[in-house]
C-alpha cells in the first residue's frame, strides 16, 4: 500500500506488563476522513500519541506523511496538524495573535502568516473579532478557529482528538463542513469521537477494543457486517461491558 | 534550535505575563511591598520604644539616668509607675516593651557603696526586639557609669569597653532583610512562577499541542523560562534601587559580581521550577509544591529570618541543601562587606554545582515525562 499517507504495521505499545496497543495495522489514503473509535481505555489515545510522535512505540512500524515516526519525528511533526480534545488555543491571546503564534511555531514567513490570517478570518467570518481575546468568543467559534489554526501550515494529515466534545449539534454540523472541505482539498483527517452520528460521516471507521482493531470498514459495511442498524449499536456490540466502563 | 520559532514563543509568553494582573503583582508589587515593609516596620520599631519607669529613689542619679535613656531617642516614657504592682498590667496591656526599676536609695548606694541595682525588665514575647533593646539600654547605662566614674575618680586609669557593630553600626534591619528579600524574590519568581506557567499549559491542554509541533522540548523550556529570568532580574534591580534610595543600603562590592551571582542563583531556581512542573499536573499543585518545598525552607531555614547557628544540627544540615543558604551570604558579602570571590568562592562553587545538578535533572525529567 504505497499510496497510503498513514501506514501502520503491527504497531505496539506496552506499559510494563500492560499492552495498551496490540500490534495494530491499517492504512489511510490521502484525502480520507478516518474515524478512530473505541471506548475509553481501548488504546486509541495511545495509538494517536504514537502517530503524532508523542510516544515511542514498543515495536512495529508507522509512517505518517511519508516519514517513519520513530526515525524522523521532527519531519513528521512539521507535516501534521493536531487538535486536542481540550481547547488548544490560548484564551488570553487575540484571534490574530493565536494565528500568528502557530504560524511562527511552524516556521512560516511573516508575509505568509499575514496572508493566511486574512484568509482564515474571512473564511470564518471573524474579521470583526480579529483583535478580540479568544476567551471571549463562543465555544463553537473557538473550536472552528482551533481547527483552522491546526491547518495553518498546510499539513498533509490532521489528527483531531474528540474535536467536538461539548459543542452543540448545530455547531458540530458546521464543524464537519470544515472537515469535509479540508478533505476535499486533499488533507487527510484522522478523527476520534464519542458521537456515533459523527462516525457515520467518516469515509471509513475502525473500532478499537482492548488495544486491537476489531473492525475496519466503511460505516455501511461495518453495520451490515455486524447486522445492526446504526453505528451506535455497532459500537455497543463490540465494546464489551468491561471495557466500556472507564 | 530555531530562533524564529523561539521569537514567536517569547512574544506569546510576554503577552501572557503582561495580560495577567496577578502575575504582574507577584513580579513587581510583592517584592516592593516586602522591602518597604521589612525596611520601615523593623527600623521604626527600634526608635521611640515605649517604656515604663518605676523610680523608687527619685534622686539626682536616677533622674539623670532616666533623662539619658530618653534623650538617646530609643526610648520614650509611656508610664511613670508608682508601685511594683503596676508593672504587670503595663506589660500585659502591651503599652510598654521595657521597664526600668530604680530601687530606693539608688544614688546613695551608688555614691557610697559603688554598686547599685537597676532592674531592666523587657517584654521577651518578641525576643529579637527585646535583645536589641536590652543592648541599647545596657550601652546607655554603661556610658552613664563611665561618665560618673570619670567625674569622681579623675586621673585614675579605667578600661573603657567599647562595642561597635561592624558593617551595620546602626543595626538597620533593612540591611539584613534586603539580601533575604532578594533571595526570596528570585526563588518566588523564577521557581514558583515557572512551575505554575508550565503546569498551566499542561492543565489547559496547550502543552500537548506544543509537543506535537516542531518545537523541541528544550525550546519549549527556554521559551517558558527566559521571560521569567529577565523579569526576575528586573525585579531584583528595582528592589536594590529602592533599598539604596530609601534606606541608604550600600553596594560596597562589585556590581558585576552581584549581577552574575544573581543570574547563577536564578538558574538554580529556574531548574527547580521546571523540576516541580514535571511532577505537578496543574497550577494548584505546582503552587503548593513550590510554596512548601521552596519558599518555606528559603524563609525559615536559610538564615534569612532565623540565625542558622541557633538551629538544631539536623535543621542546619537540611539548610545546607537549600540554595538560599549559600546565596544569602554572597549577597550580604558583596553588598554590605564589599568582599569578592576570594571570600565567596565556596558559596559560588556550591551554587554552580546545584545549578548544574538541577538543570540536568529537570531536563531529563522533562523529556521522560513526554513518554
Amino acid at each position: 500500500m504505497h499510496n497510503d499517507i498513514i501506514s501502520v504495521q503491527k504497531l505496539t505499545k506496552k506499559f510494563g506488563a500492560f499492552t495498551a496497543v496490540d500490534a495494530i495495522s491499517f492504512g489511510v489514503q490521502r484525502g480520507e476522513i478516518f474515524g478512530f473509535l473505541g471506548a475509553n481505555g481501548a488504546g486509541k489515545t495511545t495509538a494517536l500519541k504514537m502517530l503524532t510522535g508523542l510516544l515511542t512505540p514498543t515495536s512495529g512500524v508507522a509512517t505518517v506523511a511519508g516519514y517513519d515516526v520513530i526515525r524522523y519525528p521532527d519531519r513528521v511533526k512539521q507535516r501534521i496538524g493536531y487538535m486536542s480534545q481540550r481547547f488548544s488555543l490560548y484564551e488570553d491571546l487575540t484571534v490574530r495573535e493565536n494565528i500568528r503564534l502557530y504560524g511562527g511555531i511552524y516556521g512560516l514567513p511573516k508575509a505568509e502568516i499575514r496572508e493566511k490570517s486574512a484568509q482564515m478570518l474571512s473564511k470564518l467570518e471573524l474579521k470583526a473579532q480579529a483583535d478580540t481575546l479568544v476567551g471571549s468568543l463562543p465555544l463553537g467559534w473557538r473550536q472552528k478557529l482551533a481547527f483552522t489554526v491546526a491547518l495553518v501550515h498546510d499539513p498533509g494529515v490532521v489528527f483531531l482528538d474528540e474535536p467536538t466534545s461539548g459543542v452543540d449539534p448545530l455547531t458540530r454540523r458546521q464543524f464537519w463542513d470544515l472537515i469535509y472541505e479540508a478533505a476535499h482539498q486533499g488533507v487527510t483527517l484522522m478523527v476520534t469521537t464519542h458521537y456515533m452520528d459523527e462516525a457515520e460521516y467518516c469515509d471509513r471507521v475502525s473500532i478499537m477494543v482492548d488495544g486491537r482493531i476489531e473492525v475496519l470498514d466503511t460505516p455501511r459495511q461495518v453495520k451490515t457486517q455486524l447486522g445492526v442498524q446504526t453505528m451506535d449499536e455497532a459500537f455497543r456490540v463490540l465494546a464489551r461491558p468491561q471495557t466500556a466502563i472507564s | 534550535m530555531n530562533i524564529k520559532r523561539l521569537q514567536s514563543f517569547f512574544r506569546k509568553e510576554f503577552r501572557h505575563i503582561l495580560r495577567d494582573r496577578r502575575t504582574l503583582l507577584i513580579l513587581f508589587g510583592m517584592p516592593l511591598a516586602q522591602v518597604l515593609l521589612f525596611g520601615f516596620v523593623l527600623s521604626n520599631e527600634i526608635k521611640n520604644t515605649n517604656i515604663a519607669v518605676l523610680d523608687q529613689a527619685k534622686d539626682a542619679e536616677s533622674i539623670a539616668l532616666t533623662n539619658k535613656l530618653v534623650s538617646s531617642g530609643y526610648f520614650r516614657i509611656a508610664h511613670t509607675l508608682e508601685s511594683a504592682r503596676d508593672l504587670e498590667p503595663a506589660f500585659r496591656s502591651g503599652k510598654v516593651k521595657m521597664a526600668f526599676v530604680f530601687s530606693p536609695g539608688f544614688g546613695h548606694q551608688l555614691a557610697h557603696e559603688g554598686v547599685a541595682p537597676l532592674q531592666i525588665i523587657s517584654d521577651a514575647s518578641d525576643p529579637n526586639t527585646a535583645t536589641t533593646l536590652l543592648q541599647y539600654a545596657q550601652a546607655i547605662v554603661q556610658d552613664y557609669q563611665l561618665a560618673l566614674a570619670a567625674g569622681q575618680m579623675a586621673g585614675r586609669a579605667t578600661i573603657q569597653v567599647q562595642t561597635r557593630m561592624q558593617y551595620n553600626p546602626e543595626q538597620k534591619a533593612v540591611f539584613t532583610f534586603v539580601p533575604g528579600v532578594i533571595t526570596l524574590i528570585l526563588m518566588l519568581v523564577s521557581a514558583m512562577m515557572t512551575s505554575i506557567t508550565i503546569a498551566r499549559e499542561k492543565e489547559l491542554g496547550t502543552m500537548e499541542v506544543l509537543l506535537v509541533s516542531p518545537l523541541q522540548p528544550l525550546e519549549i523550556i527556554l521559551g517558558k523560562t527566559s521571560p521569567y529570568l529577565l523579569l526576575s532580574l528586573v525585579s531584583t534591580v528595582v528592589v536594590i534601587l529602592v533599598s539604596m534610595g530609601i534606606f541608604g543600603m550600600p553596594i560596597r562590592g562589585s556590581l558585576l559580581l552581584l549581577a552574575m551571582e544573581c543570574i547563577l542563583y536564578t538558574f538554580v531556581a529556574l531548574s527547580l521550577g521546571i523540576l516541580i512542573s514535571t511532577r505537578a499536573k496543574d497550577q494548584m499543585t505546582a503552587m503548593f509544591m513550590s510554596a512548601l518545598g521552596l519558599l518555606m525552607p528559603t524563609m525559615l531555614l536559610s538564615g534569612f529570618i532565623f540565625p542558622r547557628e541557633s538551629m538544631p544540627w539536623a535543621l542546619q544540615v537540611i539548610g545546607m541543601a537549600i540554595p538560599a543558604t549559600w546565596f544569602n551570604p554572597i549577597v550580604k558579602g558583596v553588598m554590605i562587606k564589599g568582599v569578592g570571590l576570594e571570600v565567596l568562592w565556596l558559596e559560588t562553587v556550591v551554587l554552580a554545582g546545584m545549578a548544574l545538578f538541577f538543570l540536568v535533572l529537570s531536563l531529563r525529567n522533562f523529556k521522560d515525562k513526554l513518554e
